[in-house]
């Protein structure tokens, strides 16, 4: 399962709904947001998504990773929106008969989702303009992706 | 001649000035349709940094575009 929310998210409620009986291994994430980035502190994260296409996407991610891993259950849920420091920005759970394939399953639907869905994230900072960043590789620096322009050519 | 659909997002969203259009347009394909968009809008990316996705679903630049299809170019990605 995949979806968005607009709400802040309740981790603990997530991970409710993934436990079962006759797994061994539960790995949840979540995604946090930073109050500096690149040594800039961050006053809020904007998130917006293609709903449609990230819900499709996101769902196909998640059921990749329960082929892959032969998981028990997992989910994934990524605010849109804005968030402030310490907020979830994304949280995803997966529940495996062994704690190998939970660790490997969780961090697959992370570095996925981050690569494939379409969710952007705006930097707004306590000083200069906000930025659209780009996610490249999984840990990879943040990058700015564009400025808005202060004229337009005719 | 046909008539497309485009959404736009994050970064263009923010150059176009708008969410959607409908347009009347002579392009092909997407590679085409994304070259008129650049020059109309000064999208400064080009189109090697954008995927698109018709109808909602991830598409190839080079798909023939139908009359009535909803085109989305998509700036790079940074959930999580």
């Amino acid at each position: 399962m995949f979806r968005l929310s607009r709400s802040p998210l309740k981790p603990d409620v997530l991970r409710r709904r993934l436990l079962g009986e006759d797994a061994g291994g539960l790995v949840c994430f979540e995604g946090r947001v930073r109050a500096r980035n690149r040594g800039r502190a961050v006053r809020l994260l904007e998130y917006e998504a293609y709903d449609r296409l990230a819900e499709n996407e996101g769902g196909r991610v998640v059921a990749e990773a329960v082929k892959k891993y032969a998981l028990h259950a997992a989910a994934c849920v990524h605010r849109v929106g804005c968030l402030y420091a310490g907020e979830v920005a994304v949280w995803a759970g997966v529940l495996a008969e062994h704690r190998a394939a939970a660790f490997d399953a969780c961090r697959y639907i992370i570095d996925e989702v981050k690569a494939r869905v379409p969710i952007w994230k705006k930097e707004h900072y306590a000083r200069g303009p906000a930025e659209w960043i780009a996610s490249t590789k999984p840990e990879a620096a943040k990058r700015p992706v564009a400025r808005k322009r202060k004229s337009r050519r005719k | 001649m046909k008539t497309v659909r485009v959404q736009y997002f994050a970064a263009l969203r923010e150059l176009a000035g708008c969410r959607e259009e409908t347009i009347a347009t002579a392009a092909a394909t997407p590679a085409e349709l994304y070259q008129e968009l650049k020059c109309r809008h000064g999208f400064e990316l080009p189109a090697g940094r954008l995927r698109v996705a018709i109808d909602d679903d991830f598409s190839s630049w080079s798909t023939q575009l139908v009359d009535g299809a909803t085109v989305v170019f998509i700036p790079p990605v940074a959930g999580g």
